[in-house]
C-alpha cells in the first residue's frame, strides 16, 4: 500500500491538513498501517495520548472499511486549533441504508476481511462511539465521505 | 504481574521484546476480533487473542496496548514480528489456549480491562 504525505507548502491544501494517505480496496497485507503512521504522526505535539488512542482507532476503522468495500480512497488528517478530523473519502459501491450500517453487528463483510479480525459490523459504530461529531454521507454506485472530529478540549 | 511472570506461568516464549519483561501489567483483554478490541480495550492492558497478523499489532499499538500473548501456539509469520518490532510491542506466545491462559492469569490476580459491556438488553437483535 502507498502512503503519502503531503507538504503543508502545498498551496492546494488547508494549513491544518497534517497529512493525506492514499488507500486501494483489497489490499489487505498492510491494512491499519496508516492508523500506525497517523499515531506518530500525532505523536509529540501536545495532544493527550487519550485523544490520539481515539483518532488512532477511529483511522484504523475507516482505512478497513476503504480496504474492505472501496475501490480507492484517502483519508486526510487535519489539525485545528480545537479539534482533530479525520475525513476518509471513498470511490466505491457507497452505503445504501447507513442507518443500517450504523447498527452494530450488522455487516456485509466477506471472509477476507474477516480473516484480519474485523468485518463483525462494528467498524461504523466504533468510529461514531469515538468520535464527538460523526457525519457519514454516500452516493450508491459513487462513493462514501466520512468525517469524524474528535475535540481537543474534551 | 510482570511480563517475566506471564511468560513463566504458561510457559512462554518471548519473540519480541526481552528487554521489555519488567513492565507491569494489572489488566488484560482477551479477544480474536479487533474491532472489539478496538472498542472495549483499555491502554495498559495483556491483549490475549489467537489472531496473529501484523493487524493484530497495529490494534495494540492504536491503543497503548501493552503486550500482546498470542495463544493456541498459532503460527507467527516475518511480518507480524517485525511489525511488533518497529512499533515496540512485545509478543509472547504460547500453546495454552485462550480459555486456559485467561484462568491461570486471573488466578494469580489479573483482572479484565473492563468487566463487562454496556448496552440495552432491547439491542440484542439485529435484523
Amino acid at each position: 500500500m502507498e502512503t503519502r504525505k503531503k507538504l503543508l507548502s502545498d498551496e492546494d491544501f488547508p494549513e491544518s491538513l497534517e497529512g493525506i494517505y492514499r488507500i486501494q480496496g483489497r489490499d489487505f497485507v498492510d491494512a491499519g498501517i496508516i492508523s500506525s503512521e497517523v499515531k506518530k504522526s500525532l505523536q509529540g505535539k501536545g495532544i493527550p495520548e487519550s485523544i490520539i488512542r481515539r483518532i488512532a482507532v477511529i483511522t484504523f476503522e475507516a482505512e478497513i472499511n476503504i480496504i474492505s468495500y472501496a475501490e480507492q480512497g484517502t483519508i486526510q488528517l487535519f489539525i485545528e486549533p480545537d479539534a482533530i478530523i479525520i475525513e476518509a473519502n471513498d470511490i466505491g459501491p457507497g452505503i445504501e441504508d447507513i442507518d443500517l450500517a450504523l447498527q452494530e453487528g450488522y455487516s456485509t463483510a466477506d471472509d477476507s476481511i474477516r480473516e484480519l479480525g474485523f468485518g463483525a459490523g462494528m467498524g461504523l459504530s466504533n468510529i461514531k462511539k469515538f468520535s464527538d461529531i460523526f457525519e457519514l454521507t454516500s452516493d450508491v454506485g459513487q462513493g462514501t465521505r466520512l468525517k469524524s472530529i474528535v475535540k481537543l478540549n474534551g | 504481574m510482570k511480563l517475566s511472570e506471564i511468560r513463566d506461568l504458561l510457559d512462554a516464549r518471548v519473540i519480541v521484546g526481552e528487554d521489555k519483561l519488567d513492565i507491569e501489567i494489572t489488566t488484560a483483554f482477551g479477544a480474536d476480533l479487533m474491532s472489539d478490541v478496538l472498542s472495549f480495550a483499555r491502554s495498559g492492558c495483556l491483549l490475549i487473542t489467537g489472531l496473529s497478523n501484523p493487524q493484530a499489532v497495529r490494534t495494540a499499538y492504536a491503543l497503548d496496548i501493552a503486550a500482546i500473548l498470542v495463544c493456541r501456539g498459532k503460527f507467527l509469520t516475518d511480518k507480524f514480528i517485525e511489525t511488533a518490532r518497529e512499533l515496540g510491542i512485545p509478543i509472547l506466545w504460547t500453546r495454552f489456549i485462550i480459555f486456559e491462559s485467561c484462568g491461570r492469569l486471573f488466578q494469580k490476580g489479573l483482572t479484565g480491562c473492563i468487566r463487562k459491556t454496556d448496552g440495552n438488553e432491547e439491542k440484542i437483535i439485529v435484523r
